[in-house]
C-alpha cells in the first residue's frame, strides 16, 4: 500500500487546529474546534478506508475499481450527527450568553476549593496527635501494656 | 457438584424472605444446603479418592476458552468436609446465637453465610483459574459484608475495609499470577497445569504473585493484622470464615499447587519462611491476649503458619501431616470459637480478667472445649496429636533444612501448648481472688453444636482409617507411599519423644508466669498493624496529592492532559512495534493538492480571526473544501450531504452569533499558555494523521463486508447506489440511532431556546402558554434538521 502525503498533511493540520481551538476559553471557538474536528474525522474515515476509486454505483464500474462504500456510509452518519451536536452546543452558548452575559469557559472554582480544603485538612492531621492520625486503622485488640508493668497478668496466674 | 454450588446461591436468594417471616429460623433452613452437600460429597467420596476424579463442565464462553469445570478430587473432598460440615454446624449454632427479634440481621447474615458456603464450595471444586479467582473474590466480598455487619459502627467498617483491602490486593496479584501461569502452560485448567508444570522466568514471577494471594488470604506475616481486626464480626461468622473455611483458602491454594511446584525455590522458600515466622509470631502474640476471641485469632494465625510450613516442605509425609492438620484445625478451632460465642453471649464478657468459675458451672461445655484444646495442643487421643506426630516425623526424618524447620515448628508448638492452657484457665478456671461469674445456663443447642466438631476430632483420632484414604490420596501426589499409616500409637519413636518434650516445655512455661510475662509484647513501631495504617495513610495522601494537582477545574488543562496521554501511551505502544509505512506518494489525484491548500489555509486563518463571523465563515470554507474533496474521491452522496449540512450549519451559526458581540472576547490572563497549547495540539494532530495513514497502510483491498454490500445491493435492496443501500437497508439500525440523536438534540435545542423566551416574557408562573410555545417552537426547530 502507498501513503498519500497530501492527505496526511491535511489531516494533521485539521486535527491540530481542532485540538487547539478546543483548548480555548471562548465557547464559540470551542464549538468551531468541534466542527473542524468533525471535518477531520470524516476525512480520517476516507483515509482509513483506502485509496479513492470510482463511485459505488452498481454497474457503473467493476468492483475492484470502486471505492469502499462502508466508510462513506459511516461518514455520512457522522456528518449528520456532528451537525446535531453543533446545533446543540450553539444553543448552549446562546443560553450561556443570555444568562451570564458571556460565552467564556470558566474554571470550576469548586474543584480548586476542594483541593485546598484537602490540603488544609492534611496539614491539621499531620499536626494532630499520633493516635488520631491512624484513627480507624487500629486493631480492636485487647489493651496492652509493657512487660512488667501490669498487675493483671499476675492476678490471673 | 455444580448443582450443589447453584443450590447454595439459590437458597441464599430466598433466605431473606424466610428470615422476614420466621426470623432466626432462617439459619436452620440455610444449613440445609451445606448439610446436603456434605452428605452428597460423602456418598460420592469413593469416586473422589479413586484416582480418576469426577469432572463436570459448564460451558461459559467456549469461544474464548472460558468454562467452569468442577473437579471432585481428594483435596476438594477434604475441604468440603470442612466447608460444608462446619458450615452446617455454624448455621445451626447461629440460629440460637442470633437475637430472636432481629430479623434484618438474620436475613443478611443467613443469606451471606450460605452464599459464602457456596462460593467456598466453588473455590475448592474449581478446576480452571478464572473461576477459581471469581469464587476467591466472592469469599472476600462475603467476608467484607459479614464483618461490616450493618455498617453503623466505625470499628466494624474499618475492620471490614482492612480485610477487604488486604485480601483483594492479594487476590488481584493472584489473578495476574494465575493468568501468567496459565499462559505459560497454554491451558487455564489447573489439573493440566499441574500435570505438566511450565518453567522459566515468567513462572517464577507467576508463582510469587500467586503466593501473595495465598499469604494475604491466610493471614501470613506481614499481612496478618486483618484477621485479629476481623474479630469484631459475630462469633459464628468468625468461627466459620476466620477459623475454619475462608482463611483456609490460601492454604488450599498452596496445597493445590504444591505437588507441581514444591521443588521450585520461589515457591517453597517464601512459604516456609513466612509460615515459620507466622507460626512463631502468632503463638507469641496469643500469649498476651485477654480477649478470648483475639487469643484464638492469633492462635489461628499461628496454626495457618504451621499448615503453610508443612505444605512448603513438600514431601509425602509432610503432605499427609498438612492434610490431617487442615481437618484437625478446622474442627478444634471452630469448636473453640463456638465456645467463646457461648461464653460471650451467656456470661456477658469474653475477657479473661472478668471470667471466673465457669468450668464448674458448665461441665459439659468445659469437657468439649478441653477436647478441642487438647487437639490444638497436640495431646492424645485427638486428631491434632496424630497430625502433629506425622509433622514431626516428616521433618525430623528429613535432611538438615527439614530438621531446622522442625526445630522452629517445635518451638511454635510449645507456644501453642502455652496459649491453649491460657485459654483453658482463662475461660474456665476459678481465679482465687475473683467472685465466680453468675450462674446461667449455657444453652443445649449451642453446646450440642460445639460437641459436633469437638467430638469429631476425638472419633476420627480413634478411627483414623476413615479419613486415611483421603489424606494418603492427596499425599500420593508428592511421591511414593512409604507405608506410613495414621495412628495414635506408633511405638516409642523420636517424634513421640519430641511431642512429650513440647508438652512438658509448654506446661513449664505456663506455670512459670515470669517467662510468660515477657511474652507477647511487640513494640509499637514493629507491629504490622501500624505498617498497614501507614501504608493506607500514604496511599490516601498520594491520592489527595494526585487528585489535587489533576482536578484543577480548568477545561484546557484537562484536554491537554488527555491529549498528552493519547500521544504518550498508545504512541509508545505503536512506535515500539514494527511499523511499515510503505511507499509514499504525493497525491492520488492532482485536484487534492489545491483543495488541501484551501482547507489548510482556511483552518489556519480561522485560528487568527478576531471577528466571530470571520471565524465561522472560514470554518464553512473548510467544510465546503472537504465536500469538494469527497467529490474528487468518488463519494458523491457524501459530498451532497456535506454541502447541505455545511450550509445549514452556517445558517444556524449566523442565527446565534448575531446575538453576540462581533469580536471574540480576548482574555489576556490566559495567553501565557498559548505556546504550550499549540505544541500539544500540533503533536496530537500529527499523531492522529500518522494513525490514519497506518490504518490505511494495513488494508489489503476492499474488505469482505464491503464486497458483499456491493454484490448484494441490487438483488437484495433494489438499489444501485451502494452507499444508499447501506444507510437505509443494510445498516438501517445505525440510521435509526442517528435519527434518535437528531431528535434528542432538537429537543434540547428547543428547550434551551424556549427557556430564554420564558424569562423574557415573564411567564414563569404560567406553564400552560409556555408549553404551547414549546410545541410550536420544537416544530420549527426540528424541521430543517430532519430534512438533513
Amino acid at each position: 500500500m502507498t501513503i498519500n502525503i497530501t492527505m496526511a498533511v491535511t489531516l494533521a493540520g485539521l486535527y491540530s487546529v481542532g485540538f487547539y481551538l478546543l483548548m480555548q476559553r471562548s465557547l464559540m471557538r470551542v464549538i468551531l474546534g468541534i466542527v473542524i474536528l468533525g471535518h477531520g474525522a470524516n476525512l480520517f474515515l476516507q483515509v482509513a478506508g483506502g485509496p479513492p476509486g470510482e463511485p459505488t454505483f452498481v454497474g457503473s464500474a467493476v468492483l475492484e475499481a470502486m471505492v469502499d462504500p462502508l466508510p462513506q456510509a459511516l461518514a455520512l452518519t457522522a456528518i449528520v450527527i456532528t451537525f446535531a451536536l453543533t446545533t446543540f452546543l450553539l444553543a448552549l452558548a446562546y443560553r450561556s450568553w443570555a444568562l451570564l452575559g458571556h460565552d467564556e469557559v470558566q474554571d470550576d472554582v469548586e474543584d480548586r476549593r476542594i483541593a485546598r480544603a484537602e490540603q488544609a485538612a492534611r496539614k491539621v492531621e499531620d499536626e494532630g496527635p499520633e493516635s488520631e492520625r491512624v484513627a480507624g486503622f487500629e486493631a480492636p485488640e485487647a489493651p496492652e501494656s509493657r512487660p512488667g508493668e501490669d498487675d493483671e497478668e499476675a492476678r490471673i496466674r | 457438584m455444580l448443582v450443589a454450588i447453584l443450590a447454595h446461591f439459590a437458597l441464599a436468594a430466598v433466605l431473606p424472605l424466610v428470615a422476614r417471616r420466621y426470623g432466626r429460623a432462617a439459619f436452620v433452613v440455610g444449613a440445609l444446603a451445606p448439610a446436603a452437600t456434605l452428605v452428597y460429597a460423602l456418598a460420592r467420596g469413593g469416586e473422589a479418592v479413586s484416582g480418576a476424579p469426577p469432572l463436570e463442565t459448564l460451558a461459559w464462553a467456549p469461544v474464548i476458552g472460558l468454562e467452569f469445570t468442577a473437579r471432585f478430587d481428594e483435596l476438594a473432598l477434604l475441604l468440603i468436609l470442612l466447608v460444608s460440615g462446619i458450615g452446617a454446624v455454624v448455621l445451626c449454632y447461629y440460629s440460637r446465637y442470633a437475637k430472636p427479634d432481629d430479623h434484618r440481621t438474620a436475613a443478611r447474615d443467613s443469606a451471606l453465610l450460605v452464599t459464602f458456603a457456596g462460593a467456598m464450595l466453588g473455590l475448592v471444586l474449581a478446576d480452571d483459574v478464572i473461576s477459581l479467582y471469581l469464587f476467591w473474590e466472592l469469599t472476600t466480598v462475603c467476608s467484607f459484608l459479614l464483618v461490616g455487619g450493618d455498617g453503623v459502627a466505625k470499628r466494624l467498617r474499618t475492620s471490614a475495609t482492612q480485610a477487604l483491602l488486604v485480601t483483594t490486593l492479594g487476590g488481584l496479584a493472584m489473578l495476574l499470577g494465575l493468568i501468567l501461569l496459565g499462559t505459560a502452560a497454554g491451558t487455564m485448567r489447573i489439573s493440566e497445569i499441574l500435570a505438566d508444570p511450565p518453567s522459566g522466568g515468567i513462572v517464577t514471577a507467576a508463582l510469587l504473585l500467586v503466593l501473595l494471594g495465598a499469604l494475604t488470604k491466610s493471614a501470613q506475616v506481614p499481612f496478618h493484622p486483618w484477621l485479629p481486626s476481623a474479630m469484631v464480626a459475630p462469633t459464628p461468622v468468625s468461627a466459620y470464615l476466620h477459623a475454619a473455611a475462608m482463611v483456609k483458602a490460601g492454604v488450599y491454594l498452596v496445597a493445590r499447587f504444591s505437588p507441581a511446584f514444591a521443588d521450585h525455590p520461589a515457591w517453597w522458600i517464601p512459604i516456609v519462611v513466612c509460615g515459620l515466622w507466622t507460626m512463631l509470631l502468632g503463638g507469641f502474640r496469643a500469649l498476651r491476649q485477654y480477649d478470648l476471641k483475639t487469643l484464638l485469632a492469633y492462635g489461628t494465625i499461628s496454626q495457618l503458619g504451621f499448615l503453610m510450613v508443612m505444605l512448603g516442605a513438600g514431601t509425602w509425609m509432610s503432605a499427609l501431616a498438612a492434610g490431617t492438620l487442615i481437618l484437625a484445625h478446622g474442627l478444634f478451632k471452630s469448636a473453640l470459637f463456638l465456645t467463646v460465642g457461648i461464653i460471650d453471649k451467656r456470661a456477658g464478657t469474653r475477657d479473661i480478667r472478668e471470667l471466673s468459675g465457669l468450668g464448674r458451672q458448665w461441665r459439659g461445655l468445659t469437657t468439649l472445649a478441653t477436647f478441642a484444646l487438647m487437639s490444638m495442643a497436640g495431646l492424645p487421643p485427638l486428631l491434632g496429636f496424630i497430625g502433629k506426630e506425622v509433622a514431626l516425623e516428616a521433618l525430623f526424618e528429613g535432611g538438615t533444612v527439614d530438621r531446622l524447620i522442625g526445630v522452629g515448628v517445635a518451638v511454635g508448638s510449645v507456644l501453642t501448648v502455652v496459649y491453649s492452657l491460657r485459654f483453658l484457665r482463662g475461660a474456665f478456671g476459678t481465679k482465687p481472688d475473683m467472685a465466680p461469674s453468675a450462674p446461667v445456663p449455657c444453652g443445649r443447642v449451642m453446646t450440642g453444636m460445639v460437641a459436633v466438631p469437638s467430638l469429631a476430632g476425638l472419633v476420627l483420632a480413634l478411627a483414623p482409617s476413615v479419613i486415611e484414604p483421603v489424606e494418603t490420596g492427596y499425599a500420593d501426589r508428592y511421591g511414593k507411599d512409604p507405608g506410613y499409616h495414621l495412628a495414635l500409637w506408633h511405638g516409642i519413636t523420636p517424634a513421640l519423644m519430641i511431642s512429650v518434650g513440647i508438652i512438658a516445655a509448654g506446661v513449664a512455661v505456663h506455670r512459670y508466669a515470669g517467662v510468660q510475662r515477657l511474652g507477647g509484647y511487640v513494640p509499637g513501631p514493629l507491629r504490622a498493624q501500624s505498617w498497614y495504617g501507614r501504608s493506607v495513610e500514604g496511599l490516601e495522601s498520594l491520592a489527595r496529592g494526585v487528585t489535587g494537582r489533576l482536578q484543577v477545574g480548568s477545561l484546557p488543562v484537562y484536554l491537554g492532559v488527555i491529549l498528552t496521554t493519547l500521544v504518550v501511551v498508545p504512541g509508545a505502544g505503536l512506535f515500539s512495534g514494527d511499523i511499515d509505512f510503505g511507499e509514499l506518494r504525493l497525491f492520488d489525484n492532482w485536484l487534492q493538492v489545491p483543495l488541501a491548500l484551501l482547507v489548510l489555509v482556511a483552518a489556519a486563518t480561522s485560528l487568527l480571526a478576531r471577528r466571530r463571523l470571520t471565524a465561522v465563515l472560514l470554518a464553512g470554507v473548510v467544510g465546503y473544501g472537504i465536500g469538494a474533496w469527497f467529490v474528487v474521491d468518488g463519494g458523491a452522496d457524501l459530498a451532497l450531504a456535506q454541502f447541505l449540512v455545511e450550509t445549514l450549519t452556517l445558517v444556524v451559526f449566523v442565527f446565534v452569533i448575531r446575538r453576540f458581540p462581533p469580536r471574540f472576547i480576548e482574555n489576556k490572563a490566559y495567553v501565557g499558555g498559548r505556546w504550550v497549547k499549540a505544541v500539544i495540539a500540533g503533536v496530537a494532530g500529527t499523531f492522529v494523521a500518522v494513525l490514519a495513514v497506518l490504518y490505511s497502510g494495513y488494508r489489503g483491498g476492499i474488505p469482505e463486508a464491503s464486497r458483499q454490500y456491493i454484490e448484494r445491493a441490487e438483488d437484495e435492496t433494489g438499489a444501485t447506489n451502494v452507499v444508499n443501500a447501506i444507510i437505509v437497508d443494510f445498516r438501517a439500525f445505525d440510521t435509526i440511532g442517528e435519527i434518535t440523536v437528531l431528535a434528542v438534540a432538537a429537543t434540547g435545542v428547543a428547550s434551551l431556546i424556549l427557556a430564554r423566551s420564558r424569562r423574557r416574557n415573564g411567564t414563569v408562573g404560567r406553564p400552560e402558554p409556555t408549553e404551547q410555545d414549546a410545541t410550536d417552537d420544537t416544530g420549527t426547530t426540528e424541521t430543517p434538521e430532519v430534512r438533513s
